[in-house]
């Protein structure tokens, strides 16, 4: 790098505290063109050093904070105004035909599901780190800890597995939600707890298959360092995932109206 | 003539072994697909202006029949809807395409297949939702599709049905463009070019690519919800189930005015551009024109509820809502006075370009004082759901937007096709552009104030309003013609326009030190910046004196391609360089297809259930198999 | 490796089993003491409730998105990619709850 204006020009140095926080120079090490290795990506100069991708799902991560804000907005505006039951967290009778609707809620099935999607954010980031570090040779004295921490498979599993358990959850309890009168259509809270946890089911759902996918391609040719980027991406989806049913658990299950 | 008859200086790149309508369809060339959303969005510009036309051909005396009113409501969704999200949207992505990865200093945007998927589906969504007003069964709820009046038990038929799916169609669109330019924007800037040396052009888009990525999910959540009540009978906004009425109002706007922004910041870029190279000066207080923007940008989160002084917020909201939009007036004052002491002892050089520049500040101006005198909401309770409103908007909207896109179009037009637009008659169109967009939005002010209500499909007469009617009419009708002289300048100078050098305006930044047009690689050699004004550091070391000159934020890559700032002649194609591009593709086209097909399926549901999942099924497997096939194919081969 | 090095978010290293499990212990206890608190009737009535799940619950986000999502290791753009949007949603959303009257009562 050199330190002097080329054209001679002396450097004011006042104006470098106009410049916005310096992305460029945060890190200003020589990002050297990769095309070694034979694998499909160049990897072209950028100005941050970072890759495209990353930079694109954190900004997609941003975008999906407004998503679930109007979601979990129209929850919380409607959240008691339901002319109808069955209600979330309290006893309704129909006043036409006396049947009782219990609180439709179910909080220990609930509070599984959330703790597994947890642990299966746990799963995921050991899985990444599993597939960062593949290429460290294990030590001669690996006890099986260390050989389960060293194997991506067995994260992406553990990742898919609860992931799809908390679906079948969510299954568990829409069907039984219907079973007890409550649909789509029933009223203001159907509609609003359906949409809303719904499309974090759905969000959950395409995160499955995703990871599936991963899962697939470590079978096929196992996943290495530089499948890393590939296998972050998800992860950081996944937890995205994650934090925003941290959000709907308290919001919609755990406060009442 | 045979020097206007000659073609530009250089042999044009081939692009691909493929060539006519494929190398279209599969391109996956920044310069394509924004030459691609031009010509799309100018067709879409011209076809809402015809529908506005009629409108005024309706309105031109009390009392006509021209159009019935169930017509002229299809006409005033179809006019909105289309100028919004098929025009001035689609003409700002035009020049996001074409210019960021040229001022930038890059090769591409960051991901070249998305930025077609982009255009696709801009495409097939525009289609959707425009054919029906061909059969008079276009939407006919307003551009904001007010719920719940677009319920179905108000809006039962078709119409809003096109309009719920063919926004969420668009939706897509431009949310996969926003996060492609603004990952170009963050991570594709040339070596040097820190945040504060890049052309204002790319500084605007940045910030309207976040407004992008901030308001079109809650505009995708607000129409989940119209779309759930109108085909699975949800409750959203059933007012008989307790919803509230103003639940959609709320969402539309919190996305309806961030919106605003985002239409008329990729103007202001432009003129940004224009101003200060034909006034041979730096931009005046490019850090504050910046920052200005970034605000402008945040407080216009912040303001959404001044759509609704009608409905009754409670003084509270009220003075909220008010101050904020007060106060967002500063940033986009502070932007006019910039605007004005660039030209400010400048020697004014009154290209087409410049002029439109120009107009636009005086138009905006008018159209933003106008905007104050509603952020009050005593003096808004008066003006609102009035031609005042639809007054001031255009103003702001076409005298601003429209008008700054004109002016780049004029401006940029040699670096794409390598020669000039006719001066002659871009004269001829500002003057009468801008003589007939006054004769028609002006009137409509005093029209408002006398109460006149917006969306009205006809009047009585002796209310005062007959004359002013007559004005804008007139005024709408002399916009065909001046619109007409551009169309024709347009692709007359395309084929035969006087051809342009490399920097046809001995402009600045970095895309007129390329060829005109650019080859598919844009910079042989990558440059490094220095400066905001890097080609007049070259060529006009004088003007450049006083605008920061350092080596911060610049670093070297290691890589053969990155050079000292240049003027580069490399005219040999990126295969006989070395340079690897993104392969041509068809599957981004594929996947938007099966998008627009799935949106298809579920239009047709309600009508016949057999025939509508077919449609959902077909279309979700082609965008599932077409994704992974896409995103399964490296971008680029090896040469 | 001439790869990693392509890759600036990998140069700070991430932290190991040993901090995830201690998150992932956190998480599980504080989901506990929620769960607990909600089936306490008198505490369910008190006005303290509300604020401590509240709290309870941010807790939460916040150590997965600085632990397993690397926001507190990573590059300070994804944290200003997602503390920007994130503040831009959340006062949205309280924006609203203020117009539609929910804090009212």
């Amino acid at each position: 790098m050199r330190e002097t204006d080329r054209s001679g020009r002396p450097i004011p140095t006042s104006v470098l505290s106009l410049g916005v926080p310096p992305l460029v120079t945060a890190h200003a090490h020589a990002a050297p063109a990769a095309h070694s290795g034979g694998h499909e990506e160049h990897h072209h100069y950028t100005t941050t050093g970072l890759d495209n991708r990353k930079i694109a799902i954190w900004a997609f991560i941003g975008s999906e904070c407004m998503l679930f804000a109007s979601l979990i907005s129209t929850y919380l505006i409607y959240k008691g105004r339901s002319l109808v039951g069955p209600f979330p967290h309290t006893e309704w009778t129909n006043p036409q035909t006396g049947q009782v609707f219990k609180p439709i809620l179910n909080i220990p099935v609930t509070s599984f599901s959330t703790f597994v999607l947890l642990m299966s954010s746990l799963a995921m980031v050991l899985a990444l780190a599993a597939v960062q570090n593949k290429d460290n040779p294990l030590p001669a004295n690996a006890g099986l800890g260390d050989r389960m921490l060293a194997s991506s498979k067995l994260w992406l599993w553990a990742t898919c597995i609860l992931g799809a358990m908390f679906l079948a959850c969510q299954a568990y309890e829409f069907t039984s939600f219907v079973h007890e009168g409550l649909t789509i259509k029933t009223n203001l809270f159907g509609s609003t707890f359906f949409t809303l946890t719904g499309f974090h089911g759905a969000h959950v759902t395409a995160g499955v298959i995703w990871l599936g996918t991963l899962l697939a391609i470590d079978y096929k040719r196992g996943l290495g360092p530089k499948d890393a980027l590939n296998v972050d991406l998800a992860a950081l989806y996944w937890h995205f995932v994650d934090v925003i049913w941290i959000a709907i658990f308290t919001l919609l299950y755990l406060i009442p109206d | 003539m045979a020097t206007v008859a000659a073609s530009p200086s250089y042999a044009r790149p081939a692009a691909s072994e493929k060539e006519g309508f494929m190398a279209w369809l599969t391109t996956t060339d920044h310069k394509k697909i924004g030459t691609l959303y031009l010509h799309t969005s100018l067709f879409f510009f011209i076809f809402g202006g015809l529908e506005a036309v009629l409108m005024r051909w309706q309105l031109m005396k009390p009392n006509q029949t021209i159009v019935t009113a169930d017509q002229f409501n299809q006409l005033f969704t179809m006019h909105g809807t289309t100028m919004v999200f098929l025009a001035i949207m689609p003409l700002s992505a035009a020049f996001f395409n074409y210019l960021i990865p040229l001022q930038l200093g890059a090769r591409d945007v960051a991901f070249p297949r998305l930025n077609a998927f982009s255009y696709w589906v801009y495409l097939l969504g525009g289609i959707f939702i425009t054919l029906p007003i061909l059969f008079w069964v276009a939407p006919d709820g307003g551009w904001f599709a007010y719920a719940p009046l677009s319920g179905r038990t108000y809006s039962p038929a078709i119409n809003m049905d096109f309009w719920v799916l063919g926004i969420q169609i668009l939706g897509i669109s431009s949310l996969a463009a926003a996060f492609n330019f603004a990952t170009t924007i963050i991570n594709m800037r040339a070596p040097g070019m820190n945040l504060m040396r890049m052309p204002m052009f790319t500084w605007m888009s940045f910030v309207t690519q976040f407004l992008i990525i901030l308001a079109f999910p809650v505009i995708t959540i607000a129409l989940v919800f119209l779309q759930f009540d109108r085909f699975f009978g949800t409750n959203f906004y059933q007012v008989s189930a307790g919803a509230d009425p103003l639940l959609w109002q709320h969402l539309f706007w919190v996305f309806g005015h961030p919106e605003v922004y985002i239409l008329i910041l990729p103007a202001f870029g432009l003129v940004s551009e224009v101003l200060p190279t034909n006034s041979k000066k730096p931009l005046f207080g490019y850090g504050v024109m910046a920052y200005s923007g970034i605000l402008i940008g945040f407080l216009g989160f912040g303001v959404w509820a001044h759509h609704m002084f009608s409905v009754g917020m409670g003084p509270v909201g009220d003075t909220v809502f008010s101050l904020t939009t007060m106060l967002i007036a500063i940033p986009t004052g502070v932007k006019i006075f910039n605007w004005i002491f660039t030209m400010w002892g400048g020697s004014i050089r009154f290209t087409a370009a410049m002029k439109f520049a120009i107009g636009l500040i005086a138009l905006f101006t008018i159209g933003g004082i106008s905007g104050i005198t509603h952020s009050s909401p005593p003096s808004d309770l008066q003006q609102t759901d009035t031609y005042y409103i639809v007054a001031h908007f255009h103003y702001v909207l076409f005298g601003g937007a429209i008008m700054g896109i004109f002016s780049g179009i004029y401006h940029y037009f040699p670096k794409m096709y390598g020669r000039y637009m006719d001066e002659r008659l871009g004269t001829w169109h500002f003057w009468l552009n801008f003589i007939s967009m006054n004769l028609t939005f002006f009137p409509m002010h005093y029209s408002g104030l006398l109460g006149m209500p917006r969306r009205i499909y006809t009047y009585d007469t002796a209310q005062g309003w007959d004359t002013f009617n007559m004005l804008s009419t007139i005024g709408a009708f002399l916009l065909m013609p001046a619109t007409l002289i551009f169309i024709w300048n347009f692709f007359k100078s395309k084929k035969g326009g006087e051809p342009a050098p490399a920097n046809a305006w001995d402009a600045a930044t970095l895309e007129w030190s390329i060829p005109s047009p650019p080859p598919e690689y844009n910079f042989a050699k990558i440059p490094v910046v220095h400066s905001r004004y890097p080609l007049w550091d070259l060529t006009h070391p004088e003007r450049t004196k006083d605008v920061p000159h350092t080596d911060e934020g610049m670093r070297h890559t290691g890589e053969h391609d990155v050079v000292d700032m240049h003027i580069e002649t490399e005219r040999r194609t990126a295969k006989e360089l070395g340079i690897p591009m993104p392969s041509s593709t068809i599957k981004p086209f594929w996947t938007a297809l099966g998008i627009v097909v799935m949106f298809t399926g579920l239009l047709i549901m309600p009508h016949n259930k057999m025939a509508g999942l077919v449609g959902i099924f077909t279309g979700a497997a082609m965008l599932v198999g077409f994704l992974y096939a896409w995103l399964t194919t490296p971008l680029e081969e090896h040469h | 490796m001439a790869h990693d090095s392509a890759h600036a978010s990998h140069e700070h290293e991430h932290p190991t089993w040993k901090t995830y499990k201690w998150v992932a212990l956190w998480l599980t206890l504080i989901t506990i003491v929620e769960v607990w608190a909600y089936y306490i009737p008198s505490f369910v009535a008190s006005a303290a409730f509300v604020p401590s799940l509240l709290f309870m619950s941010a807790v939460k986000f916040v150590i997965v998105v600085m632990f397993y999502m690397h926001l507190k290791y990573d590059h300070k753009l994804f944290r200003a990619l997602f503390t920007g949007p994130l503040i831009i949603a959340v006062a949205t959303l309280l924006a609203l709850m203020m117009l539609f009257r929910k804090f009212a009562d």
